[in-house]
């Protein structure tokens, strides 16, 4: 049962095959069996889940329940979950049991998913690997002595491992993506402006967007139809009617188009990601699809540009952790700003402060026009690349990272490494634009790889309707963990 | 040009991030790393271009001048570090 897809699942549960309440006890005991290992969760509160399953159950003998209902989701500890410790990560938020429900959280929990706790991540979403978290790194169920990739390793792991069927993301430069890469798992960053944030916290908000990781393409569609929608309590959620995301899933992909950036092929790659992802290719051949060779000439400014105008928009967005209205307070101070100096040093840790010191100095007097500005301007070159690329293609296809997750500590304390593991997913949120992540084969060490997938603006039911039919053909997104039986 | 010790204190001042005398010495290395990468971008002519600041070009949406949020302060201050009588407690800062 810990393999079954969301359709499957939900067959079960309406043929009452199984209930809500068993399910959750299910990946309850595999969660809690496996967490001691794998440190994919932050917070497991089986009372509440339990609570919240039994009126799963409720719903469906009362005919009342949606597709998903009575379904198990984890949701990143980014996302406000009333009553629910919800810490991002952060020694800052260690206290902070969220008095209101995530906008995401509130759609799921209307179409009946429940939750079953909270996965860890990099403190604030700032990372790459999952070990800038105050609760301690995760592991990867592939290689224990690997990363499971960043930021949300947590939610990348628990899915990987089986411990939950799906799991909730964010992606402000590659964070759903990259984990789904790096722990053989599907994730899908939306459209910029798709899905709420509200109650999701900020990190850099002109690139912040949440979405669904799951085992399957498949999988992403049902619950980004649950996920995505307006919202008027944030200012950026686009006003555009529903959708059925899994509606062309079945769609042939005859005569599809898909463009492969040289850049992205280049030096820096590994040869075995190289290997999987050119397999890939070639199955999208099979299945009908034109390969064209393109270009996003821009490319090798991803990087800095996105370490400019992440950090400054860190920066602003983190002045209101003060010790004063919520969250941790350093317990010594002589005044005012020595409690906020205070509680600032000791509650962030070392990766959140240094983005906070980048993002202030290239914000600061006499500087924001070489860097900020500067950063803006080369944003729409950046986007301006993608516009004449999807001129001459549907989709984009490459690798999601130039490695397969790399090992534990390797990058921990060399910034600028762990920043251009980066390199092919920041352009992405730059320009705004749908990406995700599917599993494709694996490389050294028997690490999985992830082929990366950008769309054009709102594409995302085409996007799936390709990593769909790529998965009816290959069993890369089956394939589970040994040791997580 | 490189940052100096200076610099990060001013930028840790302005931050209201206090950083040991321990800390500062690998702040100002991993800060100037960064910015040895961040470098890149002053190679590349900009004149002419419009800076993005958003992915999508957005109008600010107008609501209508009403009270939308229900009263919620006794929920919110339930998590506040330090309340009394529905206020905020802080340091005093006028003598």
């Amino acid at each position: 049962m810990h393999n079954a897809t969301l359709a499957e699942l939900s067959q079960a549960l309406r043929a009452r095959r199984v209930s809500s309440v068993e399910l959750m006890r299910l990946f309850l005991e595999r969660a809690q069996r496996l967490n001691g290992a794998l440190n994919a969760f932050i917070t497991l509160d089986a009372e509440r889940s339990l609570a919240q399953a039994a009126a799963a159950d409720r719903r469906i003998a009362a005919g009342q329940a949606g597709a998903l209902t009575g379904i198990p989701i984890a949701h990143k500890d980014i996302f406000c979950c009333k009553g629910w410790l919800s810490s991002c990560g952060s020694r800052m938020l260690s206290n902070f049991v969220a008095p209101y429900d995530a906008h995401v959280v509130e759609r799921l929990h209307q179409e009946g998913l429940v939750t079953l706790g909270k996965t860890n991540m990099d403190e604030f979403a700032m990372g790459s690997s999952t070990e800038t978290s105050f609760y301690g790194p995760v592991r990867n169920p592939w290689d224990r002595g690997a990363v499971p990739g960043g930021s949300s390793g947590g939610s990348a792991c628990a899915v990987a491992a089986r411990l939950a069927p799906a799991a909730t993301g964010t992606d402000t430069g590659g964070s759903i993506r990259q984990p789904a890469a790096h722990c053989g798992i599907s994730g899908l960053k939306p459209t910029y402006g798709l899905v709420s944030r509200y109650g999701m916290v900020a990190f850099a908000s002109s690139l912040d967007q949440g979405g669904p990781m799951a085992k399957s393409a498949a999988d992403l569609a049902w619950l980004l139809t649950a996920m995505a929608g307006f919202d008027p309590r944030d200012s950026t959620s686009l006003e555009r009617p529903a959708q059925d995301y899994t509606r062309e899933l079945e769609a042939p992909l005859q005569g599809r188009r898909i463009g492969l950036p040289k850049e992205y092929f280049g030096a820096g790659l590994d040869a075995d990601v190289r290997r999987a992802v050119e397999g890939a290719i070639d199955r999208y051949r099979a299945l009908g699809c034109e390969p064209v060779d393109i270009s996003l000439p821009n490319t090798r400014l991803c990087i800095p540009v996105y370490y400019v105008l992440a950090p400054a928009e860190a920066s602003s967005n983190l002045a209101r952790y003060d010790g004063v209205r919520y969250g941790f307070r350093a317990p010594e101070y002589a005044d005012l700003d020595e409690l906020y100096r205070k509680t600032r040093a000791q509650g962030f840790g070392a990766e959140v402060k240094r983005r906070i010191l980048v993002g202030t100095y290239v914000l600061s007097h006499g500087y924001y026009d070489a860097y900020y500005l500067k950063a803006q301007k080369l944003r729409r070159l950046i986007a301006q690349d993608f516009a004449r690329a999807f001129e001459r293609c549907d989709l984009i296809l490459g690798p999601t990272a130039p490695s397969v997750a790399f090992d534990l500590g390797a990058k921990r304390d060399d910034p600028v490494q762990m920043y251009l593991s980066d390199i092919y997913t920041v352009s992405v949120n730059l320009a705004g634009l749908p990406g995700l992540s599917i599993p494709c084969g694996f490389g050294a060490g028997g690490r999985p790889v992830g082929l990366q997938m950008v769309g054009n603006y709102f594409q995302e039911a085409r996007m799936l309707n390709a990593a769909h039919q790529y998965q009816l053909v290959t069993d890369w997104h089956l394939r589970m963990p040994e040791d997580c039986r | 040009m490189p940052l100096t010790p200076a610099d990060v204190q001013r930028i840790a001042r302005l931050a209201r991030i206090e950083l040991a005398e321990g800390e500062l010495a690998q702040a100002l290395a991993q800060l100037n790393g960064i910015f040895a990468l961040i470098a890149e971008m002053q190679a590349v002519d900009t004149e002419g271009i419009e800076p993005m600041s958003h992915a999508q070009d957005l109008l600010l949406r107008l609501r209508p001048d009403r009270a939308a949020q229900a009263d919620q302060r006794a929920e919110f201050q339930a998590i506040a570090p330090a309340v009394e009588s529905g206020l905020y407690l802080v340091p005093k800062v006028i003598e």
